[in-house]
């Protein structure tokens, strides 16, 4: 068996890469597949949290990296999905303590056991970031329909590019159908225009997920949540299905655009 | 001359041009050093831009354009100066030289982050120095030539495009532009979609309006002392 890697990453902060990186595991690991989800956020771990796996850490990353135990060991088998396993960081020390070829070598072990080994990366564009992408066969970009959000991703595009990890595929998180169609936020079709990536996924604005994730209870897990769908439809993109984006997901814009674009008339107004 | 020889001249290609990095020493055995380093291999560096980082050495302005003189007198150009001093931070400002290379850092890191753009540097020198790139700058770009600069594809936001020349955008402009950086007002701009943040040409600065109406090509240059940009018209 040999597993693919996927570093989900953004730039900017806070735009929903832990949350993703719980969710799209959570789903893949729910269609069957082998997972290991990775917090490589080293000295300020949260994936552990969103999953509710915090009081089972016994080793992480760092004491892999450094020794300490087999990554056998590190790895904590989700509460709920028997193929789901978190290896998380360590809270006490900082980027500094892996570096990039340590999670190449990292990977290529896990590798041999799973279909899929899902990287949760820190902000930022250094050593974090770095170390991240290092082994990634597939870089994830997310970003928010935000103006700044969407430049962080234009630069992480570029740096992706520069490692050859590229073409990155991205997701458009939390899109709010309603200020979309007043014309008070970007739609996902301006955000594609500047970033001119494929697109992979848009995720609604839920405050679900914030429940959710205090819970430590991936909504992708939750079969009525539309954004439990979201996140399962990017996992099967992610294996290769072709997967339709619904109208009722938020891109009313994006969809408008597409359809002015074929010559329809119902075209938003640009 | 062997104190000279002890001294090691490291030469790297990097996006903006040549970074050069020198050894400790007092400074007029490393000026000699580096001037003996370029002459020996002049023919192969000739018309490169040289960033040069002197580290702790403390230069005054004088100090500073006998050394731009002198390496331009080799047939290179001195583009920028990097250094722990403030007092040669401040030389190396005064003349106008660049005293940071594109990630905004003299920091370890900085030198790690130099190589995302080693291998793909898009850069192709055409006939008279001018550059030719072909492929979307992104945010954190920057291009850079004393000569004109033409794009195939858009320049985004937070990407920058610096030239003595002119600038053509085969694509939508959004980024930060300067045509005839070193002076020239003759220098022009013009993009399929021109909307930068902001365009400068010499040393005159506008910023677009953002409400725009229909998207057409255009054509900034200086007239009567300002910035103006005119639809690009056929024939």
């Amino acid at each position: 068996m040999t597993g693919r890697v996927i570093t989900i990453t953004s730039g900017k902060g806070g735009v929903g890469k832990t949350t993703a990186t719980a969710n799209i595991s959570a789903a893949l690991a729910d269609m069957g597949h082998k997972v290991v989800c990775m917090d490589a956020d080293i000295g300020l771990r949260n994936l552990d949290v969103v999953l509710g796996l915090e009081n089972r850490i016994v080793y992480d990353l760092v004491d892999v990296v450094e020794g300490r135990c087999k990554v056998r060991q590190a790895m904590i088998r989700d509460k709920r999905l028997e193929e789901l396993y978190l290896i998380p960081a360590a809270q006490t020390r900082d980027k500094n303590a892996v570096a990039p070829k340590d999670m190449v070598r990292i990977c290529d072990e896990l590798r041999q056991d799973f279909d899929y080994i899902v990287i949760d990366s820190p902000a930022g564009i250094e050593r974090g970031f770095k170390n991240a992408i290092a082994p990634a066969d597939e870089v994830v970009i997310i970003t928010n329909p935000e103006v700044s959000a969407v430049r962080d991703a234009d630069r992480i595009i570029g740096l992706v590019e520069a490692e050859q990890k590229g073409p990155a595929k991205l997701v458009v998180n939390r899109i709010n159908t309603e200020m979309v169609e007043r014309g008070d936020m970007l739609a996902v079709a301006d955000v594609l225009e500047l970033l001119a990536v494929d697109l992979i996924g848009i995720v609604p604005d839920d405050t679900a997920v914030l429940v959710s994730t205090n819970k430590g209870a991936p909504i992708a897990l939750e079969p009525k949540s539309k954004t439990g769908q979201a996140f399962r439809d990017i996992a099967r993109r992610l294996t290769g299905e072709e997967v339709p984006f619904s109208a009722s997901n938020g891109n009313a814009g994006f969809l408008g655009r597409l359809s002015k674009l074929i010559g329809s008339k119902e075209g938003r107004n640009a | 001359m062997s104190d000279v020889q002890a001294i090691q001249v490291d030469i790297k290609g990097i996006r903006e041009g040549l970074l050069v990095t020198l050894s400790e020493g007092e400074w007029p055995q490393l000026e000699q050093a580096l001037l003996d380093e370029l002459q020996r291999r002049g023919d192969f560096l000739k018309g490169a831009k040289l960033i040069i980082n002197v580290d702790a050495q403390d230069l005054n302005v004088a100090a500073m354009s006998r050394l731009r003189d002198q390496v331009t007198d080799s047939g290179l150009l001195l583009w920028g100066v990097l250094s722990s001093s403030a007092q040669t931070e401040r030389s190396a400002q005064l003349m106008g030289l660049a005293t940071r290379i594109h990630d905004g850092s003299r920091e370890p890191e900085a030198e790690e982050a130099e190589e995302y753009y080693e291998d793909s540097a898009p850069q192709e020198l055409g006939p008279d120095g001018g550059i030719m790139v072909r492929r979307t700058l992104r945010s954190g770009a920057s291009v850079h030539s004393p000569g004109h600069v033409t794009i195939i594809g858009d320049v985004n936001p937070g990407a920058e495009v610096i030239a003595g020349g002119n600038v053509v955008v085969w694509g939508r402009l959004r980024g930060l532009v300067h045509a005839g950086a070193n002076g020239n007002e003759d220098a022009i701009v013009c993009a399929m979609d021109l909307a930068p943040t902001q365009l400068r040409i010499a040393g005159h600065i506008a910023i677009p309006p953002s409400e725009r109406g229909h998207i057409s090509p255009e054509i900034a240059r200086i007239q009567d002392g300002q910035v103006i940009a005119e639809n690009w018209t056929l024939g």
